[in-house]
């Protein structure tokens, strides 16, 4: 039996990764992905305590997750997408008019 | 023992993809440096007797959301030219500093903290008895759940719509 504490410190490390990756990166599909990395992070920590208080809501609140990650994939690709259709590019560098 | 090798891993693997969707250069490899991080937490998932969580892992996640992540790497063109120059020189700083709180908390978390797993009251179903099935997942959430998946069944309508709407926008003139 692994202690419940080694797979939230797994999670941990996978936001962490996808955080700093977030920061990193400036192509918007892989800053995409590392959105979806932290949300999974974040599932895993979900189901692990959800096992470890024997308590089937952690599993539960896995799947409201998925589905809001889900409408978050398609939104955000069809606005990468349509920026691309207008900009040829999907460096978020390039998107600066907002910028004060 | 089992729980123990597998952990160790799928941590490994876990990490190992995740380290790959931030350093490729082309994001293709990045789309299956996710890959190989989703499967893994699936295994996970499956350690943790949450079959239905593992199974919708694979279907959605690893089927649909990264289908769909390599559908517009090809759309729009693998763009290896990717500057590597910082444009906002205080955010290096700013990105190390995350780092070291975040290593900082898993280090307290792990290892300096002794947090008490106390199960929680009699009315939380045994999870060893119904292995995280359709049943034992769908009790809660068409029950106390059933406003937030409403609310899941418009978002995801809306959803739909918008990217309809932004596919379809065309500039005027």
């Amino acid at each position: 039996m692994v202690a419940p504490g080694w797979y939230m410190a797994l999670a941990a490390a996978l936001f962490l990764v996808g955080a700093l990756g977030l920061l990193i990166r400036r192509n918007a599909l892989v800053m995409f992905m590392c959105i979806e990395l932290m949300l999974n992070a974040v599932n895993l920590t979900l189901v692990a305590a959800g096992r470890a208080l024997n308590d089937i809501n952690g599993q539960v609140a896995v799947f409201f997750i998925l589905v809001v990650a889900a409408a978050e994939v398609v939104v955000g690709l069809a606005i990468i997408v349509s920026i691309f259709r207008l900009r040829s590019t999907a460096s978020v560098d390039e998107l600066s008019e907002m910028k004060g | 023992m089992v729980e123990a090798v597998l952990f160790v891993l799928m941590a490994v693997a876990a990490l190992t993809g995740a380290v790959t969707v931030v350093l490729a250069r082309n994001p293709i490899y990045s789309a299956i440096g996710l890959l190989g991080t989703l499967f893994s937490v699936a295994v996970i998932y499956v350690v943790h007797l949450a079959h239905l969580v593992a199974a919708v892992q694979v279907i959605v996640y690893a089927g649909a959301v990264l289908t769909l992540f390599l559908f517009v790497i090809m759309l729009i063109g693998v763009d290896k030219s990717e500057r590597r120059i910082e444009t906002l020189p205080s955010q290096r700083i700013g990105v190390g500093a995350i780092a070291i709180l975040l290593i900082a908390g898993v280090v307290a978390i792990t290892v300096f903290g002794n947090f008490e797993w106390v199960p929680a009251a009699a009315s939380v179903i045994d999870l060893d008895a119904t292995n995280g099935t359709v049943a034992a997942v769908a009790e809660p959430m068409f029950t106390d759940w059933v406003l937030a998946f409403e609310a899941t069944a418009l978002l995801l309508t809306i959803g739909a719509a918008g990217a309809v709407a932004l596919a379809h926008y065309r500039r005027r003139n």
